[in-house]
């Protein structure tokens, strides 16, 4: 079996730059691979990528664990109280109370507790999808709604996506350069910057690629909805001599099939040329 | 003072291209960026001030103080965020990124070998002009703890701005999660810029779910609406469904691109899509139940 070990992680400061479509396409252009969804907020590589068989789709259920109280047994010490960092229990009428959506899951609590007041439940805040489709092995991670941090559902997929050590692995990461960033970017032997022709762009594009740099990964630049006149994110790279990895031009079609979910380059074999060219860039800068 | 958010769910879908325009037809003496992601806002308003920057220390981190360690592994063991490695050389460290703050190994730690350490999580900016208040902030790098990031953002601007002014406009960031319940908390109104893509229907609803969930009054406008005209009446009808106000709808403007680059907001240019974002602001000043400003 051939080698095609890759791991590409693809990431954008700004939201709705294409991280979707690059990754996505990225996918298809390198099937058979695996396409991992780590923008779990808002999971929406699964709409491009249908299941071949939804019959076959299999849904995990994604828990964190959480504290129990046993009102009988403490005491209303509070030292669990006051050992939360994240103020996740409340002390009402001689009792704690944990608000479960603010806990950390640290354990710190059933740590201190000198009476043995507090065991272990499981609380669900994600699920993660794992289809076929059209020679992509989707997995989709997605945080449920209310909850405030998706990482543990992220550190979930990721951790099935390592069951694929040998093949192409495309990572679609969270917008923003945040924890939840740095997190899907951990494992990656690439960083793929997607960067709109704006100063918005091009103000974003520079934070993430602070974060890039910081992180020690190599890295290139897609230009997305490019079009005639000045592209400050391409400016930037130029003056940051960072590699420009493919533009993709600003097309209404590309614009008409994404907002319909369809992938461009399965449905208009006119773009299928900038998802190789860009997919054979990173082969060639990961070589380097 | 009305306090008016706008978000997206979904991002680049025009949210601060809207927001800038809101600022500059209200011109609204209370203004926050809360996309302390990717913050934006602060380039098209061009407040000609040097804004007062203060470092903002989120959670504290741990570090071992490796001369008083022993090696017993009681941290790495007790560790649920896998933030504590081991090196080839048996010494033991704590990944700063990784580490959420939870003072477990300290705890753990039969030795007293860890100790706590500030961790400066972002800086936050307030510029004051004689035309606003601007606060906003700039997440460092990999750093958490945005949603508290968030709340002093819109803390340090309520402090400085009197509650006789008519309206303050926040910024928004993508998403549903932490920074964003945190924006969303003590506002009047939510304005959601939405898409009309398969996509951005499924975000709107998933941050709809979560303005509902904090007992927030939503309006919804579509950007773009001519890129996809039958998504676009699928969110119409979305908003009729869900008794949720519809404040008009935006085309899709090459001019847009421009304005931005020039640094304008979309209003200052002479263009279709400043004509819609216009009527939108009208509806939405009428929905926050301000009739002029």
């Amino acid at each position: 079996m051939p080698n095609n070990s890759l791991r590409v992680a693809v990431l954008s400061g700004k939201g709705g730059t294409g991280k979707t479509l690059v990754s996505v396409n990225l996918a298809y252009v390198s099937s058979p691979s695996i396409y991992v969804d780590c923008d779990v907020e808002e999971p929406n590589g699964q709409y491009f990528l249908q299941p071949d068989d939804p019959l076959s789709l299999t849904r995990e259920v994604i828990e964190v664990l959480i504290p129990t109280i046993d009102p009988v047994i403490c005491n209303g010490c509070r030292d669990c109280v006051e050992f939360c960092r994240f103020h996740a229990l409340a002390f009402i009428k001689n009792r704690p109370l944990l608000f479960p959506e603010v806990c950390h899951s640290c354990g710190g609590c059933e740590r201190v507790c000198t009476r043995g007041a507090i065991t272990r439940s499981k609380r669900a805040i994600g699920s993660a999808d794992n289809y076929r489709s059209d020679g992509i092995q989707v997995i989709s991670g997605a945080m449920n709604i209310g909850e405030s941090s998706g990482v543990p559902v992220i550190r979930h997929v990721l951790a099935i996506s390592n069951n694929f050590p040998e093949e192409t692995i495309v990572i679609d990461c969270p917008p923003g350069s945040a924890c939840v960033v740095m997190e899907s970017i951990s494992d990656a032997d690439f960083c793929v910057l997607v960067a709109e022709p704006t100063i918005f762009g091009a103000h974003n594009l520079r934070m993430v690629h602070e974060l890039v740099c910081r992180s020690d990964k190599p890295f290139g630049v897609v230009l997305n909805k490019c079009q005639e006149g000045w592209n400050p994110s391409e400016d930037y790279c130029v003056d940051h001599g960072i590699p420009v990895l493919g533009r993709i031009p600003y097309d209404p079609l590309i614009g008409q099939l994404s907002s319909e979910a369809k992938l461009v380059s399965r449905e208009y074999p006119a773009t299928e040329r900038f998802f190789r060219e860009i997919l054979s860039n990173i082969r060639k800068e990961v070589a380097k | 003072m009305k306090k008016l958010l706008i978000l997206s769910g979904k991002g680049g879908t025009g949210k601060t291209t809207i927001a800038g325009a809101f600022v500059h037809l209200s011109g609204a003496p209370a203004v926050a960026d809360c996309d302390v992601d990717a913050p934006n806002l602060h380039l098209i308003l061009h407040d000609e001030v040097e804004p007062i920057r203060e470092e903002f220390c989120g959670m504290n981190k741990f570090v071992i103080e490796d001369s008083l360690c022993i090696r017993c592994g009681a941290c790495l063991e007790a560790c649920r965020f896998d933030a504590i490695q081991r090196n080839t050389k048996g010494i033991y460290a704590i990944q700063v990124d990784a580490c959420e703050g939870c003072a477990v190994c300290a705890y753990v730690c039969p030795v007293q070998a860890i100790r706590e350490k500030e961790h400066i999580a972002g800086d936050l900016l307030l510029s004051i002009s004689d035309r606003r208040v601007f606060s906003t902030a700039e997440l460092r790098r990999g750093g958490g703890t945005s949603g508290r990031l968030v709340t002093e953002v819109k803390n340090r601007l309520f402090a400085r701005t009197s509650e006789d002014s008519p309206i303050a406009i926040i910024d928004g960031s993508p998403g549903i999660g932490c920074p964003v319940i945190a924006s969303i908390s003590g506002v009047d109104m939510v304005l959601i810029v939405a898409e009309p893509s398969v996509t951005g229907i499924s975000d709107l609803t998933r941050i709809v779910k979560t303005a509902r969930g904090l007992g927030t009054r939503i309006a919804i406008c579509v950007n773009r609406f001519d890129s996809n005209l039958n998504k676009t009446s699928e969110i119409e009808s979305y908003c009729r469904e869900e008794n949720l106000s519809f404040v008009g709808r935006i085309p899709y403007d090459p001019e847009v691109v421009g304005a931005v680059n020039r640094g304008l907001t979309i209003v200052e240019a002479d263009c279709e899509a400043a004509v819609a974002v216009r009527k939108v602001y009208e509806e939405t000043m009428q929905c926050l139940g301000l009739k002029e400003i």
